[in-house]
């Protein structure tokens, strides 16, 4: 009973994620979905530790951008396999967010936001100045994406990698949440002492959870670096750290299913507001105000509140 | 080579003195609604800007200012009965959400309502250098400094001299006491937005001649501000001006003698040292949590 | 031998005395009770023994072994678990999962099993699920199992806190004021939960203002007064106790 919400979702996502590619007139429309599906990944993960595990991160974009241009560097300079290129960065950002994770997540609050946004900005700058390394503002070739031989290209193929990544990213996800590690997670964001006095290694879950979330973005970082071909330290900025925050709260803190359609919203956005890059700024932040103050649980968990509610009263 | 170092002394001290106005102005409104303010920022460069354009359209120096300041203010009260007001017990994660959406969104309508372009103001007593020990000094800078040593001065009467600065720094302390004692506690709060918009925008208008400004020049002014009032303790005013002076020189020596591509980078590694070491900066109250 | 021995406890708060120079010793198997005015220390001292703050001076020790400063999460290894007088309930999740979290350190806690959602971390899962409703019940909360906790009266959650105690299998239970806010029924049911719970073995340590629950199935009391021990005993020698009797003038003693 308890069990169907989580394998009917998944299936919803499967048919969504296959079906959707039947309404793509052209190869433009490939090219959003991907973005979408892979900012989709990047909030699963983000979602863990923000919505389930109540820490706020406002540096994701460093350790999304640490992935790209691990993957970029490792392929392009030192001839590594993509695969290994990609696994990798992933495991040196998963070792350097080990690292911070621990004095970091001893802070709460503002402060925990303060030095989470101060590493984000920390690595973009760094991804900046150190232009002998990562060719700087200007940017950086990447060669093309392969396994055994076989390289993924156009944007068909890369549609079909990014709806698998999603699919495995979510199921994770599902997996976590509901089990031992993912109830202790979820308790800590409740009450820390509570989770304390039962046993439950504070400290230790959130550097967890921030690891977890940090090796998401790598991954999706990787991907997308190999994808676009070329990449530029802006993929790291504050303001696209806040982009992917802004994603996990308009979709639902706290709800896996949320956090893709939050992120899927978010990214397909701008293709049906005219000349949106003017006003892509102040909508973000009219979003990110709006959510908070008016459904601070987010549209999913707020649409299906609303159901119930409906439901009751006849 | 002393001749060098008094030269970054002197550009770290002036911008050293924005941060410690931004600084306060976190200060102020952490003091008396424990919100942290990211949008501490934008009043700096909604100060800046809208002065640049009106001295631009031919208004006096002294009227662009002063309306610049009002406008401002008019900002920080609508942010305040806005976005704020409405969130009022919500968690800290959801604050700080709302306050850097409302970053977001201020940054995102200057750009609309200006331009992405940058804006100057010309200097307000010239541009001849003065000559100190070998090292000069702009005659800007001495604005700077001096324009925060006289809004500094004014809040501290503000806040020891007058009834309703009293009642504010009351109202910090124990906020439901003061309630009880009939201070209008949400005047309170809505006059601490006003003040730090404020501090901003004073701010924003004396550095615009030596730095610029444009759409998004807000941000990073706030977060160094938000370094300053950590490092000095959070909630401590002179914590907040001592802090945004340290970080200032500590920026421009790092920047001379290092790496002046590292110079943004310098305000966050102060935090995080800060957060990491000595949480509750130099001049905070130690806090235990009450189970 | 006692269960827990605490010697010459102190704790200061910016020069504030809140535990000063505490020493008893607790025997398994008993309902010891710390009664004692508002202020007197006993949640300070609650916090102490199970590790939310670090002693001034003094020793803690379980079995022997000092403890003290040690942090909660260990401390719950060691069978020591407790509620609170200000709730710290998981608002976020349903009654049957509060009390799953308190089974924590009895189940499969690897992580890689948890992603993958191996079979034998389901199957315990389930039967972790079982017995949390068994506890639910075991509380008087049989038909609150799948709610959420935040949708929940006040007297629920307080048992639920203890059914989320009990769930970590302790050998000693720390409960603060668990009857504080209940009417006299919501009392008696708590009542007659705490005794069942020391006939299944448990010792249980209980701070409470309901001097009829106090009196009524406690094997010791320990009376504190500003931070100091006043007076120790069963029952009928507290009650009998002039310097008691003069810190609760007024009181029903």
């Amino acid at each position: 009973m308890w069990k169907s919400p989580r394998t009917g979702g998944l299936a919803v996502l499967v048919a969504l994620v296959t079906l959707a590619p039947l309404g793509f007139p052209n190869a433009y429309f490939y090219d959003v979905a991907v973005n979408a599906l892979f900012n989709a990944t990047l909030c699963v993960g983000l979602n863990l530790l923000v919505g389930y595990g109540g820490q706020i991160s406002l540096g994701h974009a460093g350790f999304f951008a640490l992935g790209a241009y691990g993957s970029a560097l490792l392929t392009g300079r030192y001839g590594l396999p993509p695969l290994a290129a990609l696994l990798l960065s992933a495991g040196v950002v998963g070792a350097l967010a080990f690292v911070v994770g621990r004095p970091i997540l001893k802070l709460k609050g503002h402060y925990l936001a303060m030095a989470t946004l101060g590493i984000g900005i920390i690595i973009h700058i760094v991804l900046k100045t150190e232009s002998a390394v990562t060719g700087g503002p200007d940017g950086l070739g990447v060669d093309a994406f392969s396994v055994a031989g076989l390289t993924v290209s156009g944007d068909q193929a890369w549609y079909w990698l990014a709806a698998v990544l999603v699919v495995i990213a979510v199921w994770l996800s599902l997996n976590l949440v509901d089990s031992p590690v993912g109830r202790a997670l979820r308790a800590v964001h409740g009450s820390e002492v509570g989770a304390e006095v039962v046993g439950v290694d504070t400290t230790g879950y959130k550097v967890l959870v921030f690891v977890v979330s940090a090796v998401f973005a790598s991954v999706v970082g990787s991907l997308f670096a190999h994808k676009n071909g070329f990449i530029t330290p802006d993929i790291g900025s504050f303001f696209r750290s806040i982009e992917v925050v802004t994603m996990v709260v308009l979709g639902g803190m706290a709800s896996t299913f949320g956090a893709v359609v939050g992120a899927v919203l978010l990214t397909l956005l701008p293709q049906f507001l005219a000349s949106f890059e003017d006003y892509e700024a102040m909508v973000l932040g009219g979003i990110m105000m709006g959510t908070m103050i008016f459904m601070p649980k987010g549209l999913l968990p707020s649409l299906r509140l609303l159901l119930a509610k409906r439901r009751r009263t006849p | 080579m002393f001749a060098e170092f008094l030269q970054y002394l002197f550009s770290g001290l002036t911008s050293g003195a924005i941060y410690a106005l931004a600084g306060l102005g976190f200060a102020i409104i952490y003091n008396s609604s424990h919100v942290i303010n990211f949008a501490q920022g934008e009043f700096i460069m909604i100060g800046g800007m809208a002065t640049a354009t009106m001295v631009a359209a031919g208004l006096p120096l002294p009227l662009a200012a002063v309306l610049a300041v009002v406008a401002t203010m008019a900002v920080g009260v609508a942010l305040e009965k806005f976005a704020v007001e409405p969130a009022r017990g919500a968690d800290v994660t959801a604050i700080v959400i709302i306050t850097i959406g409302a970053s977001i969104f201020l940054r995102g309508a200057a750009q609309v309502l200006w331009d992405k372009e940058f804006h100057a103001l010309p200097a307000f007593s010239g541009d001849t250098p003065l000559r100190l020990a070998g090292a000069t000094l702009m005659p800007q800078s001495l604005w700077v400094v001096g324009a925060a040593v006289v809004v500094i001065a004014l809040l501290w009467w503000f806040f020891n001299r007058t009834l309703f600065g009293k009642a504010m720094l009351a109202t910090s302390h124990n906020r439901l006491a003061a309630q009880l004692m009939g201070i209008p506690v949400r005047s309170v709060l809505v006059v601490a937005f006003a003040l730090s918009a404020m501090l901003g925008a004073v701010g924003g208008i004396v550095v615009t001649p030596i730095t610029f400004t444009n759409y998004e020049a807000g941000i990073m002014l706030g977060l160094k501000g938000f370094s300053a009032a950590v490092l000095g303790g959070l909630g401590s005013g002179a914590g907040a001006i001592v802090g945004g002076l340290l970080v200032g020189v500590a920026e421009a020596l790092a920047s001379g003698y290092l790496s002046s591509a590292y110079k943004d980078a310098i305000a966050f590694v102060i935090i995080l040292f800060v957060l990491f070491f000595m949480p509750s900066g130099l001049f905070g109250k130690k806090g235990t949590d009450r189970v | 031998m006692s269960l827990l021995t605490v010697e010459g406890l102190s704790k200061e708060f910016g020069g504030v005395h809140a535990v000063e120079d505490l020493s008893f010793a607790i025997s398994p198997g008993t309902i010891h009770s710390i009664i004692g005015p508002n202020g007197a220390g006993k949640t300070t001292l609650f916090n102490l023994v199970t590790g939310i703050y670090t002693p001034t001076r003094g020793a803690i020790r379980l079995d022997g072994h000092d403890i003290a400063g040690r942090r909660p999460s260990e401390l719950a290894g060691l069978g020591m678990s407790r509620t609170f007088q200000n709730l710290q309930v998981f608002f976020n999740m349903s009654a049957v999962e509060n009390v799953m979290v308190g089974h924590h350190l009895h189940l499969d806690r690897r992580f890689w099993a948890s992603l993958v959602r191996l079979p034998s971390v389901v199957r315990r899962d389930r039967a972790c699920r079982a017995h949390c409703v068994e506890l639910l019940d075991f509380v008087g909360l049989g038909r609150y199992v799948n709610s959420d906790a935040a949708s929940m009266p006040y007297g629920a959650l307080k048992r639920l806190e203890i059914a989320r105690a009990l769930a970590a299998k302790p050998r000693l239970l720390l409960l603060d004021e668990p009857a504080a806010g209940l009417n006299a029924t919501e009392s008696r049911e708590i009542d007659e939960v705490i005794k069942k719970v020391a006939a299944m073995g448990v010792t249980v340590v209980l701070v409470e203002h309901d001097m009829k629950m106090v009196m009524g199935i406690s094997d010791h009391i320990l009376v504190l007064n500003y931070g100091r021990k006043l007076a120790e005993g069963t029952p009928t020698e507290v009650r009998a106790n002039a310097d008691v009797v003069a810190a609760y003038l007024g009181a029903h003693v």
